[in-house]
Protein backbone atom coordinates (compact mmCIF):
# COMPACT_ATOMS: atom_id res chain seq x y z
CA UNK A 1 0.00 0.00 0.00
CA UNK A 2 1.33 3.40 -0.99
CA UNK A 3 2.45 5.57 1.91
CA UNK A 4 2.26 9.34 2.01
CA UNK A 5 4.66 11.57 3.86
CA UNK A 6 3.28 14.69 5.48
CA UNK A 7 4.17 17.23 8.14
CA UNK A 8 1.96 17.64 11.19
CA UNK A 9 2.91 20.45 13.59
CA UNK A 10 6.42 20.46 12.14
CA UNK A 11 6.83 16.70 12.57
CA UNK A 12 7.33 14.46 9.56
CA UNK A 13 5.01 11.48 9.67
CA UNK A 14 3.95 8.87 7.17
CA UNK A 15 0.50 7.45 6.66
CA UNK A 16 -1.18 4.99 4.34
CA UNK A 17 -2.91 6.37 1.28
CA UNK A 18 -6.58 7.32 1.89
CA UNK A 19 -5.93 7.85 5.61
CA UNK A 20 -7.58 10.91 7.13
CA UNK A 21 -5.49 13.62 8.83
CA UNK A 22 -7.16 12.67 12.12
CA UNK A 23 -6.18 9.01 11.79
CA UNK A 24 -2.64 9.81 10.65
CA UNK A 25 -2.14 12.25 13.53
CA UNK A 26 -3.63 9.86 16.09
CA UNK A 27 -1.36 7.04 14.86
CA UNK A 28 1.61 9.38 15.28
CA UNK A 29 0.56 10.26 18.83
CA UNK A 30 -0.65 13.77 17.97
CA UNK A 31 -3.99 14.46 19.60
CA UNK A 32 -6.68 16.40 17.74
CA UNK A 33 -9.90 17.02 19.70
CA UNK A 34 -13.10 15.52 18.30
CA UNK A 35 -16.57 14.64 19.50
CA UNK A 36 -18.16 13.08 16.41
CA UNK A 37 -15.39 10.67 15.36
CA UNK A 38 -15.91 7.15 16.65
CA UNK A 39 -13.62 4.23 15.92
CA UNK A 40 -15.54 1.73 13.84
CA UNK A 41 -17.89 4.02 11.91
CA UNK A 42 -17.22 6.38 9.02
CA UNK A 43 -16.61 10.11 9.63
CA UNK A 44 -18.96 12.95 8.74
CA UNK A 45 -17.26 16.08 10.12
CA UNK A 46 -20.27 17.03 12.25
CA UNK A 47 -18.75 18.57 15.38
CA UNK A 48 -16.11 20.82 13.73
CA UNK A 49 -13.76 20.46 16.70
CA UNK A 50 -11.05 18.70 14.69
CA UNK A 51 -10.59 21.67 12.35
CA UNK A 52 -6.96 22.03 11.25
CA UNK A 53 -4.96 24.38 9.05
CA UNK A 54 -3.52 22.96 5.84
CA UNK A 55 -0.88 24.96 3.96
CA UNK A 56 -2.15 26.14 0.60
CA UNK A 57 -5.71 26.90 1.69
CA UNK A 58 -7.05 29.60 3.99
CA UNK A 59 -10.08 27.46 4.88
CA UNK A 60 -10.04 25.38 8.01
CA UNK A 61 -10.54 21.70 7.20
CA UNK A 62 -12.00 18.99 9.40
CA UNK A 63 -9.21 16.50 10.08
CA UNK A 64 -11.64 13.57 10.20
CA UNK A 65 -12.88 14.02 6.63
CA UNK A 66 -9.75 15.31 4.89
CA UNK A 67 -7.41 12.71 3.43
CA UNK A 68 -3.66 13.02 3.54
CA UNK A 69 -1.54 13.70 0.48
CA UNK A 70 2.14 13.73 -0.25
CA UNK A 71 3.89 16.82 1.12
CA UNK A 72 0.81 18.03 3.04
CA UNK A 73 1.62 20.51 5.81
CA UNK A 74 -0.85 20.44 8.69
CA UNK A 75 -1.10 22.62 11.80
CA UNK A 76 -3.36 21.21 14.52
CA UNK A 77 -3.07 23.66 17.40
CA UNK A 78 -2.44 27.28 16.33
CA UNK A 79 -3.83 30.22 18.28
CA UNK A 80 -6.46 30.67 15.57
CA UNK A 81 -7.57 27.04 15.89
CA UNK A 82 -7.70 27.25 19.67
CA UNK A 83 -9.89 30.32 19.36
CA UNK A 84 -12.34 28.63 16.99
CA UNK A 85 -12.41 25.37 18.97
CA UNK A 86 -13.25 27.20 22.16
CA UNK A 87 -15.96 29.10 20.29
CA UNK A 88 -17.44 25.91 18.81
CA UNK A 89 -17.39 24.22 22.20
CA UNK A 90 -19.13 27.16 23.88
CA UNK A 91 -21.78 27.21 21.16
CA UNK A 92 -22.43 23.51 21.77
CA UNK A 93 -22.98 24.25 25.46
CA UNK A 94 -25.19 27.27 24.69
CA UNK A 95 -27.34 25.51 22.10
CA UNK A 96 -29.02 22.87 24.32
CA UNK A 97 -29.37 22.26 28.03
CA UNK A 98 -26.14 20.71 29.27
CA UNK A 99 -26.65 20.81 33.02
CA UNK A 100 -23.62 18.74 34.04
CA UNK A 101 -24.56 18.72 37.74
CA UNK A 102 -27.73 16.69 37.14
CA UNK A 103 -26.63 14.70 34.07
CA UNK A 104 -26.39 10.91 33.97
CA UNK A 105 -23.04 11.24 32.19
CA UNK A 106 -21.46 13.67 34.70
CA UNK A 107 -17.80 12.64 35.01
CA UNK A 108 -18.01 10.29 32.01
CA UNK A 109 -18.88 12.80 29.30
CA UNK A 110 -16.68 13.61 26.32
CA UNK A 111 -18.17 17.11 25.98
CA UNK A 112 -17.49 17.90 29.64
CA UNK A 113 -13.98 16.42 29.43
CA UNK A 114 -13.18 18.45 26.33
CA UNK A 115 -14.32 21.64 28.08
CA UNK A 116 -11.73 20.90 30.80
CA UNK A 117 -9.06 20.08 28.25
CA UNK A 118 -9.62 23.24 26.21
CA UNK A 119 -9.77 25.44 29.31
CA UNK A 120 -13.41 26.48 28.98
CA UNK A 121 -14.17 28.15 32.33
CA UNK A 122 -17.41 29.80 31.16
CA UNK A 123 -19.62 30.26 28.09
CA UNK A 124 -19.57 33.74 26.57
CA UNK A 125 -22.79 33.29 24.58
CA UNK A 126 -26.30 33.58 25.95
CA UNK A 127 -27.81 30.17 26.62
CA UNK A 128 -30.63 29.29 24.22
CA UNK A 129 -32.45 27.17 26.86
CA UNK A 130 -34.63 25.44 24.26
CA UNK A 131 -37.47 23.17 25.26
CA UNK A 132 -36.64 19.58 24.35
CA UNK A 133 -38.20 16.48 25.73
CA UNK A 134 -36.93 13.11 26.88
CA UNK A 135 -38.07 9.97 25.05
CA UNK A 136 -38.52 7.43 27.83
CA UNK A 137 -40.87 5.10 25.93
CA UNK A 138 -38.31 2.35 25.42
CA UNK A 139 -38.42 -0.33 28.15
CA UNK A 140 -34.81 0.12 29.25
CA UNK A 141 -33.18 2.87 27.15
CA UNK A 142 -33.75 6.61 27.11
CA UNK A 143 -32.99 9.59 24.86
CA UNK A 144 -32.59 13.08 26.31
CA UNK A 145 -32.51 15.65 23.51
CA UNK A 146 -31.34 18.30 25.98
CA UNK A 147 -27.89 16.70 26.08
CA UNK A 148 -27.57 15.92 22.35
CA UNK A 149 -24.83 17.62 20.33
CA UNK A 150 -25.99 16.13 17.02
CA UNK A 151 -22.70 14.32 16.43
CA UNK A 152 -24.75 11.53 14.76
CA UNK A 153 -22.55 8.79 16.19
CA UNK A 154 -25.73 6.93 17.21
CA UNK A 155 -27.20 7.22 13.71
CA UNK A 156 -24.04 5.87 12.08
CA UNK A 157 -23.72 3.13 14.69
CA UNK A 158 -27.36 2.10 14.26
CA UNK A 159 -27.14 1.95 10.47
CA UNK A 160 -23.63 0.64 9.95
CA UNK A 161 -22.72 -1.49 12.95
CA UNK A 162 -26.10 -2.87 14.00
CA UNK A 163 -27.65 -2.44 10.54
CA UNK A 164 -31.06 -1.63 12.00
CA UNK A 165 -31.46 1.90 10.62
CA UNK A 166 -33.71 3.04 13.46
CA UNK A 167 -31.95 6.29 14.34
CA UNK A 168 -32.20 9.22 11.94
CA UNK A 169 -31.91 13.00 11.94
CA UNK A 170 -34.97 15.22 11.44
CA UNK A 171 -35.28 18.99 11.09
CA UNK A 172 -32.90 21.74 10.06
CA UNK A 173 -30.22 23.77 11.85
CA UNK A 174 -30.62 24.17 15.61
CA UNK A 175 -34.05 22.51 15.30
CA UNK A 176 -32.42 19.27 14.11
CA UNK A 177 -32.90 16.30 16.36
CA UNK A 178 -32.46 12.56 16.49
CA UNK A 179 -35.56 10.50 15.75
CA UNK A 180 -36.46 6.82 15.73
CA UNK A 181 -37.86 5.46 12.46
CA UNK A 182 -40.22 8.08 11.00
CA UNK A 183 -40.28 10.06 14.25
CA UNK A 184 -42.05 7.48 16.36
CA UNK A 185 -41.66 7.00 20.11
CA UNK A 186 -38.59 4.83 20.63
CA UNK A 187 -40.64 2.22 22.48
CA UNK A 188 -42.88 1.76 19.44
CA UNK A 189 -40.08 1.37 16.92
CA UNK A 190 -40.42 -1.78 14.83
CA UNK A 191 -36.84 -1.66 13.58
CA UNK A 192 -34.97 -1.10 16.87
CA UNK A 193 -33.33 -4.33 18.01
CA UNK A 194 -32.69 -2.91 21.52
CA UNK A 195 -28.98 -3.69 21.06
CA UNK A 196 -28.05 -0.43 22.92
CA UNK A 197 -25.01 0.16 20.70
CA UNK A 198 -26.28 3.74 20.21
CA UNK A 199 -25.96 4.21 23.97
CA UNK A 200 -22.38 2.94 23.79
CA UNK A 201 -21.59 5.42 21.03
CA UNK A 202 -23.05 8.57 22.63
CA UNK A 203 -20.39 11.06 23.81
CA UNK A 204 -22.74 12.81 26.27
CA UNK A 205 -25.72 11.90 28.44
CA UNK A 206 -28.19 12.07 25.52
CA UNK A 207 -28.56 8.29 25.31
CA UNK A 208 -28.66 6.32 28.52
CA UNK A 209 -29.75 3.17 30.25
CA UNK A 210 -32.86 3.79 32.29
CA UNK A 211 -32.19 3.63 35.99
CA UNK A 212 -28.81 5.34 35.68
CA UNK A 213 -28.79 8.40 37.89
CA UNK A 214 -26.41 11.38 38.05
CA UNK A 215 -22.89 10.38 37.05
CA UNK A 216 -23.72 6.69 36.68
CA UNK A 217 -23.79 6.44 32.90
CA UNK A 218 -20.44 4.88 32.04
CA UNK A 219 -19.76 3.13 28.75
CA UNK A 220 -17.07 1.13 27.07
CA UNK A 221 -16.86 2.47 23.53
CA UNK A 222 -14.07 0.05 22.60
CA UNK A 223 -16.76 -2.63 22.32
CA UNK A 224 -17.93 -1.00 19.10
CA UNK A 225 -14.46 -0.97 17.57
CA UNK A 226 -14.11 -4.60 18.66
CA UNK A 227 -17.26 -5.61 16.77
CA UNK A 228 -16.20 -3.79 13.60
CA UNK A 229 -12.69 -5.18 13.75
CA UNK A 230 -14.03 -8.69 14.23
CA UNK A 231 -16.43 -8.32 11.34
CA UNK A 232 -14.12 -6.67 8.83
CA UNK A 233 -10.75 -8.16 9.66
CA UNK A 234 -11.89 -11.40 11.34
CA UNK A 235 -9.65 -10.46 14.24
CA UNK A 236 -11.09 -11.10 17.68
CA UNK A 237 -8.79 -8.77 19.55
CA UNK A 238 -9.91 -8.21 23.12
CA UNK B 1 -1.24 46.14 51.38
CA UNK B 2 -3.57 45.69 54.32
CA UNK B 3 -5.69 42.65 54.91
CA UNK B 4 -7.69 41.60 51.88
CA UNK B 5 -11.35 42.50 52.16
CA UNK B 6 -13.24 39.38 51.11
CA UNK B 7 -16.97 38.97 50.61
CA UNK B 8 -18.96 35.84 49.79
CA UNK B 9 -22.47 36.19 48.42
CA UNK B 10 -25.38 33.78 48.12
CA UNK B 11 -27.66 34.39 45.11
CA UNK B 12 -29.93 31.73 43.57
CA UNK B 13 -28.15 28.55 44.57
CA UNK B 14 -28.40 25.76 47.11
CA UNK B 15 -25.60 27.03 49.42
CA UNK B 16 -23.58 23.96 48.44
CA UNK B 17 -20.72 26.22 47.30
CA UNK B 18 -20.66 27.82 50.74
CA UNK B 19 -20.73 24.37 52.35
CA UNK B 20 -17.72 23.53 50.20
CA UNK B 21 -16.11 26.80 51.33
CA UNK B 22 -16.52 25.70 54.94
CA UNK B 23 -15.03 22.38 53.88
CA UNK B 24 -11.69 24.21 53.57
CA UNK B 25 -11.30 23.19 57.24
CA UNK B 26 -7.98 24.30 58.77
CA UNK B 27 -7.14 26.39 55.70
CA UNK B 28 -9.94 28.70 56.87
CA UNK B 29 -7.90 29.47 59.98
CA UNK B 30 -4.88 30.23 57.81
CA UNK B 31 -7.01 32.47 55.57
CA UNK B 32 -8.63 34.18 58.55
CA UNK B 33 -5.24 35.66 59.45
CA UNK B 34 -4.91 37.29 56.04
CA UNK B 35 -8.40 38.57 55.26
CA UNK B 36 -11.32 40.47 56.65
CA UNK B 37 -14.56 38.70 55.80
CA UNK B 38 -16.66 41.82 55.36
CA UNK B 39 -19.89 40.33 53.98
CA UNK B 40 -21.17 36.76 53.80
CA UNK B 41 -24.16 34.55 54.67
CA UNK B 42 -22.05 33.53 57.68
CA UNK B 43 -21.34 37.13 58.73
CA UNK B 44 -23.90 39.33 60.44
CA UNK B 45 -23.81 42.28 58.02
CA UNK B 46 -26.93 43.53 56.28
CA UNK B 47 -25.46 46.11 53.88
CA UNK B 48 -22.83 45.21 51.29
CA UNK B 49 -19.87 47.47 52.18
CA UNK B 50 -17.77 49.78 49.99
CA UNK B 51 -14.21 49.02 48.94
CA UNK B 52 -14.33 45.22 48.85
CA UNK B 53 -11.28 43.61 47.21
CA UNK B 54 -12.64 40.21 46.20
CA UNK B 55 -16.15 38.74 46.19
CA UNK B 56 -17.04 35.08 45.65
CA UNK B 57 -20.51 35.00 44.12
CA UNK B 58 -22.51 31.81 44.51
CA UNK B 59 -25.75 31.24 42.61
CA UNK B 60 -27.51 32.37 39.47
CA UNK B 61 -29.32 35.69 39.12
CA UNK B 62 -32.96 34.69 39.56
CA UNK B 63 -34.93 37.59 41.01
CA UNK B 64 -34.98 41.38 41.31
CA UNK B 65 -33.20 41.35 44.67
CA UNK B 66 -30.33 39.34 43.15
CA UNK B 67 -30.13 41.81 40.28
CA UNK B 68 -30.10 44.91 42.45
CA UNK B 69 -27.53 43.48 44.87
CA UNK B 70 -25.30 42.33 42.02
CA UNK B 71 -25.11 45.82 40.52
CA UNK B 72 -24.26 47.20 43.97
CA UNK B 73 -21.57 44.54 44.42
CA UNK B 74 -20.03 45.28 41.04
CA UNK B 75 -19.84 49.00 41.86
CA UNK B 76 -18.23 48.33 45.26
CA UNK B 77 -15.86 45.45 44.45
CA UNK B 78 -12.53 45.23 42.62
CA UNK B 79 -12.56 41.54 41.68
CA UNK B 80 -15.61 39.35 41.15
CA UNK B 81 -15.32 35.57 41.06
CA UNK B 82 -18.24 33.50 39.74
CA UNK B 83 -18.28 30.82 42.40
CA UNK B 84 -19.78 27.47 41.30
CA UNK B 85 -21.86 26.29 38.35
CA UNK B 86 -25.01 28.32 39.11
CA UNK B 87 -23.04 31.57 38.98
CA UNK B 88 -21.01 30.42 35.95
CA UNK B 89 -23.71 28.73 33.84
CA UNK B 90 -27.12 29.25 35.47
CA UNK B 91 -27.10 25.49 36.17
CA UNK B 92 -30.16 24.03 37.94
CA UNK B 93 -31.96 27.33 38.71
CA UNK B 94 -31.83 28.13 34.96
CA UNK B 95 -33.70 24.96 34.03
CA UNK B 96 -36.94 26.95 34.33
CA UNK B 97 -35.81 29.03 31.32
CA UNK B 98 -36.74 26.02 29.18
CA UNK B 99 -40.39 26.65 30.00
CA UNK B 100 -40.31 29.83 27.91
CA UNK B 101 -41.27 33.45 28.59
CA UNK B 102 -44.11 32.49 30.96
CA UNK B 103 -41.91 30.31 33.13
CA UNK B 104 -42.20 32.51 36.22
CA UNK B 105 -45.98 32.01 36.27
CA UNK B 106 -45.63 28.30 35.50
CA UNK B 107 -43.10 27.47 38.22
CA UNK B 108 -44.96 29.42 40.90
CA UNK B 109 -48.26 27.86 39.85
CA UNK B 110 -46.67 24.41 39.97
CA UNK B 111 -44.99 24.91 43.37
CA UNK B 112 -47.55 26.97 45.28
CA UNK B 113 -50.91 25.98 43.75
CA UNK B 114 -50.85 22.67 41.85
CA UNK B 115 -48.65 20.71 44.24
CA UNK B 116 -49.46 22.53 47.48
CA UNK B 117 -51.23 20.54 50.18
CA UNK B 118 -52.75 23.57 51.86
CA UNK B 119 -52.64 27.40 51.79
CA UNK B 120 -52.79 27.44 48.02
CA UNK B 121 -51.77 30.95 47.10
CA UNK B 122 -48.90 32.71 45.38
CA UNK B 123 -46.38 34.35 47.70
CA UNK B 124 -46.69 38.05 46.87
CA UNK B 125 -45.76 40.94 49.11
CA UNK B 126 -44.34 44.10 47.62
CA UNK B 127 -40.99 45.02 49.07
CA UNK B 128 -40.58 41.67 50.82
CA UNK B 129 -40.93 38.86 48.29
CA UNK B 130 -38.82 39.77 45.25
CA UNK B 131 -40.31 39.16 41.81
CA UNK B 132 -38.69 36.44 39.71
CA UNK B 133 -36.82 37.50 36.58
CA UNK B 134 -38.25 36.22 33.30
CA UNK B 135 -34.91 34.51 32.63
CA UNK B 136 -32.41 33.10 35.12
CA UNK B 137 -28.94 34.21 34.02
CA UNK B 138 -25.33 33.52 34.97
CA UNK B 139 -23.56 36.41 36.73
CA UNK B 140 -21.41 37.40 33.72
CA UNK B 141 -24.53 38.01 31.61
CA UNK B 142 -25.35 40.92 33.94
CA UNK B 143 -21.99 42.43 34.95
CA UNK B 144 -18.36 41.79 33.94
CA UNK B 145 -16.72 39.04 35.97
CA UNK B 146 -12.96 38.73 36.46
CA UNK B 147 -12.61 35.02 37.29
CA UNK B 148 -14.55 31.77 37.12
CA UNK B 149 -14.53 28.94 39.65
CA UNK B 150 -16.75 26.17 38.22
CA UNK B 151 -18.00 23.02 39.94
CA UNK B 152 -21.22 21.85 41.55
CA UNK B 153 -20.04 22.49 44.13
CA UNK B 154 -16.39 23.40 43.48
CA UNK B 155 -14.40 21.00 45.68
CA UNK B 156 -12.58 22.61 48.61
CA UNK B 157 -9.14 22.10 47.04
CA UNK B 158 -10.29 24.03 43.96
CA UNK B 159 -11.49 26.93 46.14
CA UNK B 160 -8.19 26.74 48.01
CA UNK B 161 -6.24 26.91 44.75
CA UNK B 162 -8.07 30.09 43.73
CA UNK B 163 -7.86 31.75 47.16
CA UNK B 164 -4.16 30.93 47.50
CA UNK B 165 -3.41 32.56 44.17
CA UNK B 166 -5.53 35.62 44.99
CA UNK B 167 -3.83 36.02 48.38
CA UNK B 168 -0.46 35.79 46.64
CA UNK B 169 -1.56 38.68 44.44
CA UNK B 170 -1.74 36.59 41.28
CA UNK B 171 -4.68 36.28 38.88
CA UNK B 172 -6.10 32.82 39.67
CA UNK B 173 -5.67 30.24 36.97
CA UNK B 174 -7.35 26.83 36.88
CA UNK B 175 -6.87 24.17 34.24
CA UNK B 176 -7.72 20.59 33.32
CA UNK B 177 -9.78 18.66 35.87
CA UNK B 178 -9.91 21.78 38.08
CA UNK B 179 -12.30 23.29 35.52
CA UNK B 180 -14.84 20.45 35.58
CA UNK B 181 -18.46 21.51 35.55
CA UNK B 182 -20.89 19.41 37.53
Amino acid sequence: MAAKTLTVDGRQISAENHTTILQAATDAGIKIPTLCHLDGVYDVGACRLCLVEVKGTTKLLSACTTRVYEGMEVTTNSERLQKYRRMTLELLFAERNHTCAVCVANGHCELQALACELGMDHVRYDYCSPKWGVDATHPFLGMDHNRCILCTRCVRTCWHIEGAGTKNVAGRGTKSYIINDLNEPWGESETCTSCAKCVLSCPTGALFHKGATVGEMERDRSKLAFIVNAREKKQWVV
Amino acid sequence: MGRLKLATVWFGGCAGCHMSFLDLDEFLIEVAGQIDLVYSPIVDCKEYPEGVDVALLEGAICNEDNLELLHKIRARTKVLVSFGDCAVTGNVPAIRNQLGPDNTTNVLQCAYIDNAQENRRLPTHDGIVPALLARVVPVHEVVPVEHYLPGCPPPADRIKAVLTQILAGKPPHLEGAQLKFG
